[in-house]
């Protein structure tokens, strides 16, 4: 047993606990940061793998992106010390059974079957290469899908800023809120809201 | 065992997808919710990397996908908030039980 | 020769008139649109003329006949490499005349109603439906198959059904225009049927082809008379049901009961319309199958039966009816039985065409004075405002114009020279007395009653009763028709039209029509002679002294006989109960027998079947409404089964 194999399994040692811990905790800030722990070990493993520019994307998109951004949200909306909920007892054996036939047999499936590798020289994965075949526009290249999620992007910030605007509307417009209704509240609501407090009504 | 190959890895993506899966089916509130689906394209991303790597050395479509799965997945994070942040001030809540408003 | 362009403009000016006024003029410049409208038709009536002039005098003629031309012809739809529609003109003597006809009527109906329906509320609409049935009734007449025909044929249907219903605010206009429409809609039906029998059989839509196809000696027509259906050849059956279509549009008995009905509409409207052009629709159908009609004389026979006997039965009920419109309108019907009979005792080519020159000619004729004698009437209804000849009386003081007109009209139609209805009367009634003398007989008893009842209304409007009043037409009328009382005429734009007309009554019939229209496009030689005409004249000149003596003064005379020939009279006065007859069928055995039985399988199987899929439907979606429960999580516990299930399936199964 060498270091390299040491060094997998310690990698994959904390994604797979650190994914388990994630969807166990019942503290939601534990459980961002176990995740943390998990999209960090998925680093590893492509710097283990050498594809170092991936590694490099997934920490700075994900750890420094992603997870700042869950972290943030769980500030904006709840406490972060009292525990979850749990959950309901059916449905968590359901899952976990679910769950465990599903991880069994994909496991069945993929070690009955036979991959067999090209064979031919390795490319070498570096920034230079990477970047030149994707905005090319030759057989290869992936100039297209590389605008389309540009575009992408584009509408997902555009939805972002329209789905979480404020809408001022008079305060007599405002339906009486039914549910944990706050009396102080500022006169202001979002869009969607007026929809989702009919549907409410109904 | 001693020789790490693709199968090590095939067996680290399956079980973190159904950890995904089973922390997806499980959890009420909506911000974890989202954590497991991050888990879920992850194991995928684990998936695409090593096929490029143990099969198709001389391709990179691997890590092209990889790179456009992590660019889908910061854009779906992003929106997925927005919602969930804006579900909170309409419903003070972001458990997914309460939030059932969209049935017959 | 005139371009193609020309000719086509001859409809599209009209509909450009519709078009323009119903969507722009209405709500822009309503009162500009009358004026519209009558540039338009000026303008198709001019081109007319020329296209007349050219077609009669320049290059119609090849040889000694005058050819069928067709400058234009559109493939329209394609069905089949043999089956197509196409869209088309085709001139010939009879198009030609009628577009003249048409033209000439619309352009004085058009200016007549300048002054007419002034103040009208929907005065730009009335424009709008006039240019659109103009626009019909000339597509009608270009047509070159007998399926654009048809399509024409419909649209003038709807436009009278427009116009007759134009005050629609009146109960009673609405029920006549939907009583026109949906008899005419019957006899349509009919003329579907033997559109479709004739060109399966003849294999071609177009009149050019059809007609070569179903005279000459070809395979088309020994198969089409080959096939026989309840002991008629298929021929026979397709010409008939053509004619019904004919029928009802012309008003033929037993189809004629919407015609009366029909004088609900405006009174220009029913000179336009139901005297001078659409309801000769059906004589011009025949006339345009001609060459197949003759080929069976069957069809003919009952052509001229049904045109006679519609003749006689108009004419008797029109002695007895007090609406001066009614009278008017069954002395059409009866017109229109002269036309229809006179092509049935007419055969193709040559001497026997006789008949079939002598009903355009009539056509023609009794475009210009019944056109002449309907506006005549609307000028005394502007003025008395009343349809009733009670009153009426004493007025050719108040509308000498009217009057002298009127006169002219009454005299052209009862046939006495040198009016043009006398030439035109002289000709059928020489073609019936050459092809059958009972019919020789009943068409100059029609024509002795024709003049009887023409000046009875005749007298009954300007004589019999003293001058009227100057006071009471001024408190019968307010203060508003003050002008009105001292002087009964309408406005100039009223009078001229009848002028023009009146003119044209006396001057039409030296037009000569048997060098002209003629069957086969020859010119034929009429004798005159003048033993032959002494008769009829005579009749005719009977039945205005007859007239005089009733109507000329108040008296009891005519009650006297009416009372004296109650049975007659009162049969004739119910217009021999033939509507009655119509509603008992109706009522008493199409609706319980027929209709409820329907009516209770659409309900209760139709219904029932569609109701049964609806509840089965709901209680489906009852039972799974459940799955969608609104919970994100057991939304993705379907689908992770569902992918499982694929999963699956496609590595186990579909290998």
């Amino acid at each position: 047993m060498d270091a390299r194999t040491i060094i997998f399994y310690i990698l994959a040692a904390t994604i797979v606990g650190g994914g388990l811990m994630s969807v166990t905790s019942r503290k939601i800030f534990r459980s961002a940061v176990y995740l943390l722990f998990t999209l960090i070990g998925i680093a590893g493993l492509y710097f283990y793998l050498d594809y170092e520019f991936i590694a490099a994307v997934q920490v700075v998109v994900y750890v420094g992106g992603i997870v700042v951004l869950i972290i943030f949200s769980i500030f904006l909306t709840q406490g972060s010390g009292e525990d979850m909920q749990r959950p309901a007892l059916g449905q968590a054996v359901f899952s976990a059974l679910a769950a465990i036939f599903g991880c069994m047999l994909t496991m069945y499936v993929i070690s009955q079957q036979v991959f067999t590798a090209s064979g031919k020289p390795a490319v070498e994965p570096s920034a230079a290469n990477i970047g030149g075949q994707m905005l090319s526009t030759t057989e290869h290249g992936y100039m297209l899908p590389f605008e389309v999620v540009s575009m992408l992007l584009l509408a997902a910030m555009i939805g972002c800023i329209v789905i979480a605007i404020k809408i001022k509307v008079p305060p007599h417009k405002i339906l009486p809120d039914s549910n944990k209704g706050n009396e102080d509240d500022v006169p202001v609501i979002s869009a969607g809201h007026l929809e989702t407090q009919e549907a409410v009504a109904e | 065992m001693n020789d790490i190959g693709l199968f090590h890895f095939l067996f680290i993506s399956c079980a973190l997808f159904f950890i995904g899966v089973f922390g997806f089916l499980t959890r009420r509130n909506l911000i974890t919710m989202l954590m497991s689906v991050e888990l879920i394209l992850n194991s995928v991303n684990i998936n695409l990397v090593a096929f490029n790597k143990f099969l198709f050395p001389d391709k990179l479509d691997g890590l092209f996908f990889t790179l456009f799965i992590i660019t889908i997945a910061a854009a779906e994070a992003a929106v997925a908030i927005a919602i969930i942040i804006n579900l909170y001030r309409n419903y003070k809540s972001i458990d997914v039980e309460q939030t059932d408003t969209m049935k017959y | 020769m005139l371009g193609t362009s020309l000719i086509i403009l001859i409809p599209f000016l009209p509909i450009i008139s519709f078009l323009l006024i119903s969507l722009v003029g209405r709500k822009n410049f309503p009162s500009f649109c009358g004026v519209l409208g009558t540039l338009s038709v000026l303008g198709s009536f001019v081109l007319s003329a020329t296209v007349a002039y050219d077609y009669f005098f320049v290059v119609g003629k090849v040889g000694d006949a005058y050819q069928q031309m067709v400058p234009l012809k559109i493939n329209w739809l394609q069905f089949a490499p043999n089956v197509s529609i196409d869209l088309g003109i085709m001139l010939d003597p009879i198009s030609v005349m009628m577009l003249v006809v048409v033209t000439l009527v619309s352009l004085m109906v058009h200016f007549y109603s300048l002054g007419y329906m002034k103040g009208e509320e929907r005065y730009a609409t009335f424009y709008s439906y006039l240019g659109l049935f103009t626009f019909s009734m000339l597509g009608l007449v270009l047509s070159s198959n007998i399926f654009q025909i048809y399509m024409f044929w419909e649209l003038v249907g709807v436009s009278s059904y427009l116009l007759i219903g134009y005050y629609f605010e009146k109960p009673s206009a609405v029920s006549a225009a939907k009583k026109a429409f949906i008899v005419t809609r019957f006899a349509d039906l009919g003329f579907l049927i033997g559109i479709l029998i004739l060109s399966y059989y003849s294999g071609t839509l177009d009149f050019q082809t059809m007609i070569q196809r179903l005279t000459m000696q070809t395979n088309e027509l020994h198969t089409i008379t080959a096939a026989s259906f309840m002991g008629a050849s298929a021929l026979a059956w397709g010409l008939v049901l053509v004619f019904i279509g004919g029928a009802g549009k012309s008003a033929m008995f037993p189809l004629h009961i919407w015609l009366p009905d029909a004088m609900e509409g405006p009174t220009p409207v029913s000179a336009l319309i139901h005297a001078a052009t659409m309801v000769v629709a059906g004589v011009f159908l025949v006339a345009r199958l001609f060459p197949v009609f003759s080929g069976c004389p069957a069809a003919l026979d009952i052509v001229m039966w049904v045109g006679v006997s519609s003749s006689l039965i108009a004419a008797i009920i029109a002695c007895t009816q007090t609406d001066i419109k009614r009278v008017l309108a069954y002395s059409t019907m009866s017109q229109i039985g002269y036309m229809m009979f006179s092509l049935g005792t007419a055969r193709y080519g040559g001497e026997n065409g006789l008949g079939y020159m002598a009903s355009m000619f009539h056509l023609f004729t009794h475009a210009m004075f019944k056109a002449l004698l309907f506006l005549g009437a609307g000028s005394v209804i502007h003025y008395v405002h009343s349809n009733e000849m009670k009153d009426m009386g004493g007025l050719r003081k108040l509308m000498p114009v009217t009057h002298f007109t009127f006169l002219i009209a009454c005299l052209a139609i009862a046939g006495i020279p040198p009016f043009a209805g006398f030439f035109s009367k002289e000709e059928i009634l020489q073609s019936a007395y050459h092809a059958n003398k009972v019919i020789f007989g009943l068409a100059i008893l029609t024509a002795a009653i024709t003049a009887f009842y023409m000046f009875r209304l005749y007298f009954n409007i300007f004589w019999n009763k003293p001058l009227p009043h100057k006071e009471s037409a001024h408190d019968a009328h307010g203060a508003a028709d003050a002008h009105d009382a001292h002087h009964g005429e309408g406005p100039a734009t009223m009078l001229i039209p009848l002028v023009i007309l009146g003119l044209l009554s006396v001057a039409v019939g030296f037009i000569p029509f048997n060098r002209l229209v003629t069957s086969d496009g020859k010119a034929l030689a009429t004798e005159f002679h003048m033993t032959f005409s002494i008769a009829p004249v005579l009749l005719a000149t009977l039945g205005i002294f007859i007239a005089l003596a009733f109507y000329k003064k108040e008296s009891a005379v005519p009650q006297k006989m009416a009372d004296s020939l109650s049975a007659l009279y009162r049969g004739s006065y119910n217009k021999f109960y033939i509507d009655e007859i119509y509603l008992f069928v109706t009522k008493k055995i199409l609706f319980p027998f027929v209709g409820r039985p329907a009516a209770w399988f659409d309900r209760n199987v139709v219904d029932g079947f569609m109701n049964m899929l609806a509840s089965v439907t709901a209680h489906i979606s009852a039972l799974i409404k459940g799955l969608q429960s609104g919970k994100v999580q057991q939304y993705a516990a379907y689908f992770f089964a569902g992918a499982v299930g694929f999963v699956l399936i496609f590595i186990y199964w579909w290998t």
